[in-house]
């Protein structure tokens, strides 16, 4: 019988040994089980995803504490209006509406002249605002494309082929995770479940094309790859594909060609007389 | 870390988090309960690093002591630890964020006690981490006191990293001398050597933080010291000699001057027993100049209330109003700023300043930069009036810089008026305050070291300075003779013909006084360097050759005779509150003069010849007062 701690290094090296196993031939002959990162993250040892943001700014010429940055006028009167929910000893309620609101302004991002015109503005130390900023994955901290669009990546979009989606897109416009195009059209970013699991897989594409005013945020449903390249290739050409389902057969969330159950009117419980009631 | 165990609730509860209730049945000791922290336990150590060898907090580590008392001995989790970015804190704080285990007490230190918002929370789940985001550096004199409040090794001292561990020095409970609140510390010493310094608790002065200039400055204790007995030759340098030696070569030059000739000065870093010895001995020898540096020339040492602070440092908490006159807090005595600072966010009070524009980290109206607002508030013009009429407990601080301006009398009258206008002083409160710079100011006033600096320095043919650097030399005679007493080569050792080493503050027994009244000893924790001897042994021995023997030869005497002049010095750890009203002041007939005040304190990290030797000091005077 072995000491715990030797048990316990024989069954980690079991488990890497038999998870490369399971790899191609190619990659079993890489002299070391986690010799390549991309061994590693297909063998689902390190599958462990963090969001890619960083949690501290650097300083660049388009995102700098120095650069002047102010609500529009049209969007200072919709500050105010945020703020009039609020009691006045607690503005601070209102950072989340008003960094939303400075994303659509700012072209889908919020620079950190941004998020110190907001703590001016409520009344706050910056940092409380850098909290909020950081703490919600869809404020973007960093530069998006003008279409950004977020693949639903949790469980029943993934095994709807939700990755594949992501691959078809990643691939159509050339681009990596979060990185934009060129043209600075689009940007392919990832989330958690948007609650669409029934017409999975989903994706959500937030225009910022049209500023604040025209800002949309829509979800494309029962994608397939091709149809994703042609909602993107839409976007491109400045259309509004229609939202919601793909599926022509399909209508909102219900089941293609049409209903099958709860037809006529529901039929009151069997165990007593509702009418009576 | 906090489960117990509660009879008749179906799982471990929160204590921390659950308010107790009548006839509760808790048990703390039970399966359950251990199980419970147990598992917690292991999710703590999840993500932390197994380092504890090559960590700083190792030894003194919160969480290597839960551990050792409620965690498991092995744990299950095989993945990836996560990584964090070191941040930069400056100077002083040593950052490793990989060690961190999220419990936001730097966080919420930083805000709520030091009252500087720039650490936070960022990011979410297992990507959280503690930072300034924009890479700010942690500007702040309290800033040493996240080392201790951080239970894990994340945060700890940049100076004191891996000198040595905490089980292998000996702690010795000291004060310290670095300003004027006698922060209660810990010397941490291994041999001779300082290695750090660490705050105790003490409610009335300084809770349980210290400012970093009574951190860090122990650096200052290992440099610039003077070890022998030195005499300057007539080549200009010095020359060690023996006691013997320097001790007849000043009490012969002593001889040779008037009486009236003789001028003592007493530095901002001596205690009472040498101010004492220093006075007697000068009086012996005819000549009453004797003072204490940044006293003045006119100190109001007459009345004890007219110097002290008479709310004392924790009565600061009841106030509502503050009126800071000529003084900024937090830069002359950074713990009375955060006992302000506690009181200003706890009960929303207002505090209103008048002095050169200066960083305050809590609200401040800034009323004036000179004397005529204050004129204008003793005579009601002032819109600041509206608030001190309306004030419950008002308190008026002024700072000890006051005492070196010409028309100090005046400026002190006009004070008490606006205190006697506003109700600040009634029988049942008294918040007329005065803040002073140094640990010795009170002692001195106390016993009496009063003398004009300006006119003793230029009459004097012999100067004895104790330790005194930053007094003005510019008109002292050429020919005069500077015997120069003390533990650093520091500014006065320039002008010294003869040197007199000293012991510092952590190697001797001293009585302070700091600035509500409180006396204090300092216990000495390490050896004296070289030659050394404490200061009132120097002056005693100085008295015998020099033919005026003083009646003492023990610290216990010593005291004695200073309870004859001051008998609160002898109280210690007592703070004895002023009994004579400043009523019976006699009226001054002095102008104000129209001079803006001026800031008392140019940089807060080196205000005395210890902090001044202090590398440490010289570092965070470099990159933290960097405009």
């Amino acid at each position: 019988m072995l000491p715990p701690a030797a048990r316990l290094a024989a069954r980690r090296l079991l488990g890497l040994a038999s998870a490369s196993a399971s790899q191609s031939a190619a990659r079993r002959l890489s002299p070391s089980p986690i010799s390549s990162p991309a061994a590693a993250a297909a063998t689902g040892y390190f599958s462990r995803t963090f969001s890619s943001a960083l949690n501290y700014h650097i300083d660049s010429p388009d995102n700098n504490p120095n650069m002047p940055w102010e609500f529009t006028k049209a969007n200072m009167e919709k500050v105010n209006e945020i703020l009039s929910h609020y009691p006045s000893n607690y503005k601070q309620s209102g950072i989340i509406p008003m960094l939303d609101l400075a994303q659509q302004q700012h072209g889908g991002w919020v620079p950190v002249a941004a998020m110190d015109a907001i703590a001016k503005i409520v009344g706050v130390a910056p940092i409380r605002v850098y909290e909020v900023a950081t703490f919600y994955s869809m404020f973007n901290r960093t530069k998006v494309g003008k279409y950004h669009l977020l693949v639903c990546g949790t469980t029943p979009c993934m095994i709807r082929g939700s990755r594949d989606i992501e691959d078809a897109l990643l691939k159509h416009l050339g681009v990596k995770r979060n990185e934009v195009t060129s043209d600075g059209l689009f940007s392919v970013g990832e989330m958690e479940c948007m609650g669409c699991c029934v017409n999975a897989p989903m994706i959500a594409v937030a225009d910022y094309t049209k500023g604040s005013d025209g800002y949309t945020y829509n979800y494309y449903e029962d994608l397939t790859p091709k149809r994703v390249v042609e909602l993107v290739e839409m976007l491109r050409r400045g259309e509004t594909p229609p939202r919601g389902t793909q599926n022509p057969e399909r209508k909102n969330c219900g089941p293609a060609g049409g209903m099958t159950t709860l037809l006529g009117e529901p039929k009151p419980p069997p165990c007593r007389d509702l009418d009576a009631c | 870390m906090c489960l117990v165990e509660v009879e008749k609730s179906p799982k471990p509860v929160a204590s921390c988090a659950m308010p107790a209730l009548p006839g509760m049945k808790i048990k703390t000791n039970t399966p359950i309960a251990k199980k419970a922290r147990e598992g917690v336990m292991e999710f703590l150590l999840m993500n932390h690093p197994l380092d504890c060898p090559i960590c700083d907090q190792g030894g003194e580590c919160d969480l290597q002591d839960q551990s050792m008392a409620f965690g498991a001995d092995r744990g299950r989790f095989t993945d990836m630890k996560r990584s964090v970015v070191d941040k930069n804190l400056g100077p002083l704080v040593k950052t490793v964020m990989t060690r961190c285990i999220q419990c936001t007490r730097c966080v919420r230190f930083a805000s709520e006690v030091a009252g500087v918002q720039d650490l936070g929370m960022l990011g979410r789940g297992s990507g959280e981490e503690i930072g300034t985001y924009v890479g700010k550096l942690m500007t702040s004199e309290l800033s040493g006191n996240v080392i201790d409040i951080c239970p894990v090794g994340a945060l700890t001292s940049k100076p004191f990293a891996f000198k040595a561990r905490n089980w292998e020095m000996k702690g010795t409970e000291t004060i310290d001398v670095t300003d004027a609140v006698g922060s209660n510390i810990r010397v941490d010493s291994r041999g001779p050597e300082v290695m750090r310094i660490v705050p105790r608790l003490n409610e009335d002065i300084n809770e349980e933080w210290i400012s970093d200039k009574t951190r860090f400055c122990y650096d200052g204790l290992k440099r610039q010291r003077l070890n022998d007995p030195m005499i300057r030759g007539p080549d200009g340098r010095f020359k060690a000699v023996t006691w013997r030696d320097a001790i007849a070569v000043v009490a012969e030059v002593l001889n040779q001057v008037k009486p009236e000739e003789i001028t003592g000065v007493a530095g901002k870093l001596s205690d009472a027993e040498s101010m004492m010895a220093l006075k007697d001995f000068i009086n012996k020898m005819g000549s009453d100049k004797v003072l204490c540096e940044g006293n003045g020339p006119n100190p109001p040492a007459d009345i004890r209330s007219n110097y002290l602070m008479n709310t004392s440092i924790a009565g600061l908490e009841k106030a509502d109003v503050f009126l800071l006159v000529g003084t900024q807090p937090r830069v002359e005595a950074a713990m009375v700023n955060a006992r302000i600072q506690k009181t200003v966010r706890a009960t929303q009070a207002k505090v209103g300043y008048i002095g050169p524009p200066a960083d305050f980290n809590y609200d401040t109206w800034h009323l004036g930069t000179g004397p005529d607002t204050l004129v204008e508030i003793a005579e009601g013009r002032h819109p600041f009036c509206s608030i001190l009429k309306s004030a419950k407990n008002p308190v008026i601080i002024a700072g000890a810089g006051l005492f070196e301006r010409e028309d100090q009398g005046a400026v002190f009258s006009t004070i008490e008026t606006v205190a006697k206008k506003f109700n600040v002083t009634r029988p049942d409160w008294n918040g007329l305050n005065v803040l002073l710079l140094h640990a010795a100011q009170a002692a001195a006033l106390d016993l009496g070291l009063v003398a004009n600096p300006t006119e003793s320095v230029k009459s004097a043919k012999f100067l004895y300075l104790m330790g005194a650097d930053d007094v003005n030399l510019d008109n002292l005679p050429a020919d005069a003779f500077v015997v120069y007493q003390g533990h650093h080569g520091d500014k006065a050792v320039y002008r010294a013909n003869v040197i007199l080493p000293s012991s510092a503050f952590s190697e001797k027994e001293g009585t302070y006084e700091n600035t509500e009244g409180c006396t204090q000893w300092t216990i000495p924790a390490v050896p004296t360097v070289g030659d050394a001897r404490d200061d009132w042994k120097i002056v005693r021995a100085l008295s015998e050759v020099a033919g005026a023997p003083l009646p003492y030869d023990s610290v216990a005497a010593v005291r004695s005779r200073i309870s004859m002049v001051a008998p609160n010095l002898v109280r210690v750890d007592e703070r004895e509150p002023s009994v004579i009203s400043a009523e019976v002041k006699p009226p001054v007939k002095q102008q104000v003069s129209p001079a803006p005040f001026k800031a008392a304190v140019e940089n807060f990290y080196m205000t005395d010849a210890i902090t001044r030797a202090s590398k440490i000091m010289a570092q965070c005077s470099a990159t933290l007062l960097k405009k």
